[in-house]
């Protein structure tokens, strides 16, 4: 029960105002924007209590995104559809910002009307809405095809329409991970979490339907309990652990528990299949092994090394070190053998920058900086963490997919006249090593 | 070219374009990286460059960033003789750094330099440093220098005015270490100064300093006002930079006006009427039409305005003054501007308690009224309030209240609570008729039952016990307000407290009989709280006496397992106890122990405490005309207030032992709420007087005080005290010693009192409280000293003695004393008799010397017994041709003693005759041509024979001053009459 729904632009100018319900005043809107936006102190909680009403607030870039109601209301439901439009709006017009918002506000404002109803979440998945909310001209709309629509919005699966025909059935599958660590000086791993995303586009004709393998512990198991006699001597190897997966609404999830089967009628174009989250066996991609000295109180060095740890044949890329520096730091000289290093003051770092680095290899970077004479000797430099980003071309979680299948009965193709791609990549999350 | 700082420039801008925080953070980084680099690099910076960067770092700072470098920097450039560098320099130390830095002291250096520098720019730079920094450490440094630099007499007028308002911010930070020396006579001689500026510096500093000690600052009146007069009556072009919206130098002004209120009005009187002059200027000035339109223009004038008014208040003694402001606050009532009826409301509550306006006042009555009704702003509603209970008097108290309750009930709920109690005291104090005062406080408790205190129906509970004439209309109508469906729980208290005394008085009507008036008050025993419900069942069995018939329905209501064995304590036990004195006693023993309720001792009321509580500066100006207008000796009324508490608790005791509740719900709340309010730390005396006769008790020392009569304070500690439990052992150890007085006197002041008065507490302190009463019989007198122990240990080798300092009193007094033992218990009281007989007349005054030893450390203390020649006194009465006779027969040169003095005390008639009567004199009326003087005889009585003396006070009220004439037959006699009188005045 949403009461109302605001976006203001970093200055805290209200964009979109959209108010659903009558417990939530004009004043709602000056509030949030005094005491969040324009806060003496940042505002750091997501969820806040003014006059007692609730506001539920996220950030992308520099709009401010924010849910308001009197209600007692589960957050995370409105997060998950704060998140959600963003994401519908992403897909409208491309990235979120102060220009796109204005220059799209009376779409924003026919979305607002579907995905909410009376505060309610309605319906939130692009494919659908992108059916009847479109941004080209009003076309006159025949009776069928309005009764189509309805039929299909409020059918049982309203995710996808009927009559789809493709020349090419062709589906697109991409694992996408990003990996979290923490490390200690000594190279001890003090967290260490991947949380990855199945993302797939299907082009696909009719009403087809997917069986999805992947290499978790519990499917497999399961599956291999099921069927005993055939594959009773298969390695226990090669399979990872899952902590806890979400699926799209596609997928039948009945059958998920009885059966541990990923089926599913995909909607047309992309989505996301499933979302999940691993701690254990993470095969970490980078190695940052740091060493700071401090010469005086006007001087101090810094070696930072780093060890790629993955198949000598894959290639990593856009890897970058961020090395944090004093905040009185009056100068820095670097010295890099392989790619670029900086010191950029804006960001009180120095940042070591490798367009493509071999795995297996291990490359150094070393620095001298300069301190000035700080008048307030109390103070003390807390020695933020290193931090690093790259992208790697495999999963880190040890995730695989097993197979894909297709069937459709109606139409005449099968699951070997569907062309599948598998695309697997990995991201840093926050990599952090303490130094 | 080079000096305007483009580097500063393109900063800023750039800040100002960033879109986000992120961006801010980012680019301000940069800044201070290239700044670090700036001043770490090995190139030395000219003076150009580090005023830039240090610009920078503060701009970094203000934006709320933390700066930890560049403060060398910064003091670096105080060494430039360049203004610009020098002024940067100054502002990032006084900006940036804190008290404790080391840096500091190569500031302070500086600051010194500065100072004795002969450019005037530089002095001002480090004034204004010094007074911005402004710190302890500041002051110390810098504040025996200043004032050197303030009355120099080169000084140019710029450097005045900064180190006038350098040494203010000194002051207020450490007023210790500004000193006082010859510098501050000269001061005040800057309010001649030509420069304006400089005058009102000079003035902010004179008023701080003349609140520190205003004998230092007396000629500052006279200058101010000459200065004033010369301001009000220049016309606006005439100060040309000091006009402010055809305003001439209004600031100064007000600055000027409140100083004057730090004084009594001058006594000269050419330059009281040339400020007289000056205030009727400005009143003037506010009825010509305004010059201008702008609200800067009126908002100007108003504020001299009002200082102006406030002054005339302060003063207190032009009458026509005082009726003009408040004519032209009048005005003000109905302006538009909200904060000018405010102001107007809140100055004529003030001119409300001067005699001389107070009518005036009251002529805007209506103008009020609609102003409580139609204003949007609470808190002029709130003033409008306290207005109407300023000007409240016995003329226009029952229409004042009767608007006030109508507003009750809408007014705000903030304000409901204060306006209850204000209702509350207005209708008891200007009741004429006592069942107006019931109807409206039964109004008030219908109204706004949530705000109305315990103290509200206590007291109309003690006013209704004490009137009987409204006895039986309080029960009717009390009777009717329970009929209705709902009512406040506080109507069911006053209700059943009041049919439980008084349901007889109504019971013959068949509306309302006996079984009526007890099913009315069941009703509502469910829906009430555990002590309303301890209160019913008081009044229950208070029914059971008056109304026979109905016992057995009481009985049964007692019985019940609600009661009987409810799991509160209070009510448990009040249920068993009055069943069984409900079914077991005969007639008889009822109406013994549930009879009627004895009257209430009288009191000051005790919201008239809260009240004060909730608002001491209002109340008290109100409270204080309040007395003048009532005259109502207080001390007297409240003597046997705590002695009549305790008997009549104690009396029913022997009956049931329930009986005495009732009596205790209203006397231990009582006297639990009077301490309290009155901020007097009796502890435990309110628990024992609830406690009822428990006898013992605590038996504190404040049990001295329940004997005494120490105002009406104290009244409330109340019990049988054990006074006499030390009599028997007796070592008697007091002497009365000739000559030699030993140690320093204490408890001057409270000897004062007792020139009038004959009981009191003469001393106390953390240890020892020392209480006296005495009576006189002609020319012997007995003195009785109680010595009560405030301590939990007891006081060891107790002896006193009498010192008598002059020799010749041996002759003239016949001191006998019955000592006291030698030693005094914890928390024991013991008193000790002085007889006393007067051979001839005297005027020395005995001592009496305490010692004692307390805690291992003995103590010895001091003091002047209250013993004076006007006790031996007795009033004489005469008609006008006796007193005239005896005036001439005794006008001889010595024989007549003379003085003019400055009045002690406000100057008031009622109070003045109080004095007299109790100083021993007679008042004889019809005597003086001028009724206003006070004349009187009387005849002090020796054992060596009578002396007769006669005296005449003439006030002057204009000056604050009294002509005291006395004739006696012997000189010395009248010349001891006429100090005595003169200090209680």
């Amino acid at each position: 029960m949403i009461g109302g729904l605001f976006v203001y632009n970093h200055k805290g100018e209200v964009l979109i105002s959209r108010v659903y319900r009558d417990d939530i005043g004009r004043n709602a809107v000056d509030a949030f924007r005094v005491n969040v936006i324009h806060a003496r102190q940042q505002v750091r909680s997501p969820v806040n209590m003014i006059a007692r009403t609730s506001f539920f607030h996220v950030k992308r870039s520099n709009i401010w995104l924010c849910a308001v109601s009197k209600k007692n209301l589960n957050a995370a439901l409105v997060f998950q559809f704060l998140y959600k439009m963003l994401e519908v709006m992403g897909s409208y017009f491309g990235k979120i910002n102060e220009e796109n918002i204005k220059n799209n506000f009376v779409l924003i404002y026919e979305l607002l009307d579907e995905l909410l109803d009376y505060g309610y979440p309605q319906n939130t998945d692009t494919g659908v809405l992108k059916t009847f909310i479109t941004q080209q001209g009003v076309k006159s709309q025949t009776k069928e095809e309005t009764t189509k629509i309805t039929n299909q919005v409020t059918g049982q699966i309203a995710w996808r329409r009927e009559g789809i025909k493709y020349r090419r059935n062709e589906l697109f599958l991409d694992v996408v991970e990003s990996v979290n660590l923490l490390m200690s000086p000594q190279g001890q791993v003090l967290s260490a979490h991947v949380s990855g995303r199945v993302l797939m586009k299907s082009y696909l004709s009719g009403m087809p339907e997917c069986k999805f393998g992947i290499n978790d512990k519990v499917i497999v198991e399961s599956r291999r309990a099921a069927d005993s006699s055939s594959a009773a001597g298969a390695t226990k190897s090669g399979h990872i652990a899952i902590d806890d997966c979400q699926f799209h609404q596609c997928v039948k999830l009945s059958k998920f528990d009885t059966e541990h089967a990923i089926s599913f009628i995909p909607p047309d174009g992309e989505f996301e299949l499933m979302r999940y989250r691993n701690t254990k066996d993470i095969s970490l991609p980078f190695r940052v092994i740091p060493l700071v000295r401090e010469i005086g109180r006007t001087k101090m060095e810094v070696k930072v090394v780093v060890k790629s740890n993955f198949k000598p044949s894959l290639l990593a890329q856009k890897v970058e070190v961020r090395i944090p520096t004093p905040l009185n730091t009056s100068g820095v000289q670097v010295i890099c053998m392989k790619g670029k290093a900086r010191y950029k003051a804006s960001d009180n770092a120095i940042v070591w920058k490798i367009k493509r680095m071999g795995g297996m290899k291990e490359w150094q970077l070393s620095a001298e900086i300069d301190l000035l004479n700080a008048t307030d000797k109390a103070k003390k430099w807390t020695r933020p963490p290193i931090s690093m980003n790259f992208e790697v071309p495999f999963a880190a979680s040890g995730f695989k997919v097993r197979y894909l299948k297709v069937f459709e009965s109606k139409l005449n193709y099968s699951d070997h006249d569907v062309i599948k791609w598998v695309r697997y990549i990995g991201k840093s999350g926050l990599y952090e090593t303490r130094c | 070219v080079k000096d305007s700082m483009r580097g500063l420039a393109v900063f800023i801008s750039d800040i100002r374009n960033c879109k986000s925080k992120e961006a801010e953070e980012k680019r301000i980084n940069k800044e201070l990286a290239n700044i670090r680099s700036k001043f770490k690099g090995d190139k030395a910076l000219d003076g150009y460059q580090k005023k830039k960067y240090v610009c920078k770092l503060l701009f970094i700072f203000l934006l709320g960033n933390d700066i930890d470098f560049g403060h060398m920097e910064a003091v670096n450039l105080l060494n430039s003789n360049k203004y610009t560098e020098k002024q940067i320099g100054y502002l990032f130390i006084s900006v940036l750094i804190s008290e404790n830095n080391e840096l500091m002291r190569l500031v302070q250096q500086n600051l010194k330099n500065d100072l004795a520098s002969r450019n005037p720019v530089h002095v001002n730079l480090a004034l204004e440093c010094i007074a911005n920094i402004g710190s302890k450490e500041m002051a110390e440094m810098f504040a025996p220098e200043i004032p050197k630099l303030l009355v120099m007499g080169d000084a140019g007028d710029t450097v005045k005015q900064s180190a006038a308002l350098c040494l203010l911010k000194l002051f207020r930070t450490a007023p210790e270490m500004v000193p006082i020396g010859d510098w501050t006579s000269r001061v005040i001689h800057l309010l001649n100064d030509q420069h304006m500026g400089v005058v009102t510096a000079a003035v902010s500093l004179i008023e701080a300093l003349v609140k520190r000690n205003p004998d230092d600052f007396k000629g500052c009146v006279s200058l101010s006002i000459s200065r004033l007069a010369r301001i009000v009556t220049s016309s606006y072009t005439d100060l040309q930079d000091y006009t402010y919206y055809f305003v001439p130098a209004p600031w100064l002004s007000v600055k000027l006006l409140r100083l004057l209120q730090n004084y009594p009005p001058p006594e000269d009187t050419t330059v009281r009427n040339r400020l007289a002059e000056c205030l009727e200027t400005i009143l003037n000035k506010a009825v010509e039409p305004p010059k201008s339109k702008k609200v800067q223009h009126s908002n100007a004038k108003n504020a001299v305005l009002f200082e102006a008014i406030s002054l005339i208040i302060h003063m207190d003694s032009d009458p026509s003054l005082l009726v003009r402001a408040c004519s032209q606050l009048g005005q003000f009532l109905s302006n538009r501007e909200t904060n000018l009826r405010y102001l107007a409301l809140e100055s004529m509550c003030l001119l409300a308690t001067s005699e001389f306006s107070h009518d005036a006042v009251k002529r805007h009555q209506e103008t009020v009224v609609t102003a409580l009704k139609s204003e949007r702003d609470v808190s002029v509603r709130q003033r409008a309030v306290d207005l109407l209970y300023a000007m409240c008097d016995r003329s226009n108290a029952e229409e004042i209240v009767g608007e006030m309750l109508t507003y009750l009930e809408t007014a705000d709920y903030s304000i409901r609570g204060e306006l209850v109690l204000k209702i509350a005291i207005l209708a008891e104090k200007y009741a004429s008729d006592y069942t107006w005062y019931v109807d409206t406080i039964l109004n008030l408790i219908r109204l706004a039952g949530d705000f109305v205190s315990e103290e509200v129906w206590y007291r109309v509970i003690q006013i209704v016990i004490n009137r009987e004439d409204v006895q039986a209309y309080a029960a009717k109508t009390v009777f009717e307000a329970l009929e209705a469906p709902a009512c406040h729980e506080n109507m069911v208290k006053v209700g059943g407290y009041i049919l439980g005394e008084f349901g007889n008085l109504i019971a013959g009507d068949a509306r309302s009989s006996p079984s009526t008036q007890f099913q009315l008050l069941h009703g509502k025993f469910h829906l009430c709280s555990p002590p309303t419900r301890a209160l019913l069942l008081s009044a229950y069995i208070k029914l059971v006496n008056l109304f026979p018939e109905i016992r057995e329905d009481i009985i049964a209501v007692l019985e019940s397992d609600a009661n009987l064995r409810n799991s509160n304590v209070e009510i448990q036990q009040r249920a068993s106890e009055y069943l069984s004195l409900a079914r077991n006693s005969t007639q008889d023993v009822l109406a013994t122990v549930l009879e009627e309720m004895p009257p209430f001792p009288e009191r000051e009321s005790s919201i008239l405490a809260q009240l004060r509580k909730k608002k001491p500066a209002v109340e008290d100006a109100i409270r204080a005309r309040g007395e003048k207008q009532q005259q109502r000796p207080a001390s007297g009324a409240a003597d046997g207030a705590a002695a009549s508490a305790a008997p009549t608790a104690a009396t029913p005791t022997s009956g049931g032992g329930g009986g005495v509740k009732l009596q205790g719900d209203i006397a231990g709340a009582e006297s639990n709420t009077d301490s309290d309010l009155l901020g007097l730390d009796f502890g435990g005396s309110a628990p024992a007087a609830a406690a009822g006769g428990g006898g013992a008790g605590g038996g504190s020392v404040d049990l001295l005080s329940s004997i005494l009569d120490v105002g009406v304070s104290s009244s409330s500690s109340s019990s049988a005290a054990p006074s006499a439990a030390s009599g028997a052992s007796a070592q008697r150890k007091t002497v009365v010693v000739g000559a030699g007085a030993s140690g320093s006197i204490v408890g001057e002041e409270n000897w004062h009192k007792f020139v009038c008065k004959n009981s009191g507490v003469l001393y106390e302190n953390d240890i020892l409280q020392v209480g006296v009463k005495c009576d006189y019989q002609q020319s012997s007198g007995r003195i009785v000293v109680y010595y009560g122990n405030k301590t939990p240990a007891p006081l060891a080798q107790f002896a006193s003695v009498i010192n008598l300092p002059d020799s010749s009193l041996t002759n003239q007094l016949g001191i006998q004393v019955k000592p006291v033992g030698d030693r005094v218990g914890a928390s024991e009281q013991v008193n000790e008799v002085i007889t006393v007989d007067c051979m001839a007349e005297f005027s020395a005054c005995p001592l009496l010397n305490i010692r004692f030893v307390y805690s291992g450390v003995a103590q010895s203390i001091t003091l002047k017994l209250p013993l004076t020649i006007n006790k031996f006194m007795q009033s004489s009465e005469m008609d006008s041709a006796t007193f005239f006779q005896h005036w001439k027969q005794l006008s001889q040169p010595e024989q007549e003693c003379q003085k003019i003095f400055q009045a002690k005390f406000p100057m008031d008639a009622e109070t003045t005759k109080t004095k007299i009567l109790g100083f021993g004199f007679s008042l004889l009326s019809n005597i003086d041509s001028n009724p206003a003087n006070f004349v009187g005889a009387g005849i002090v009585q020796t054992k060596s024979g009578n002396i007769g003396s006669l005296f005449r006070l003439e006030p002057n009220q204009q000056a604050q001053m009294y002509r005291l004439t006395v004739h006696s037959i012997k000189p010395g006699v009248s010349k001891r009459l006429c100090e005595l009188l003169e200090t209680q005045l």
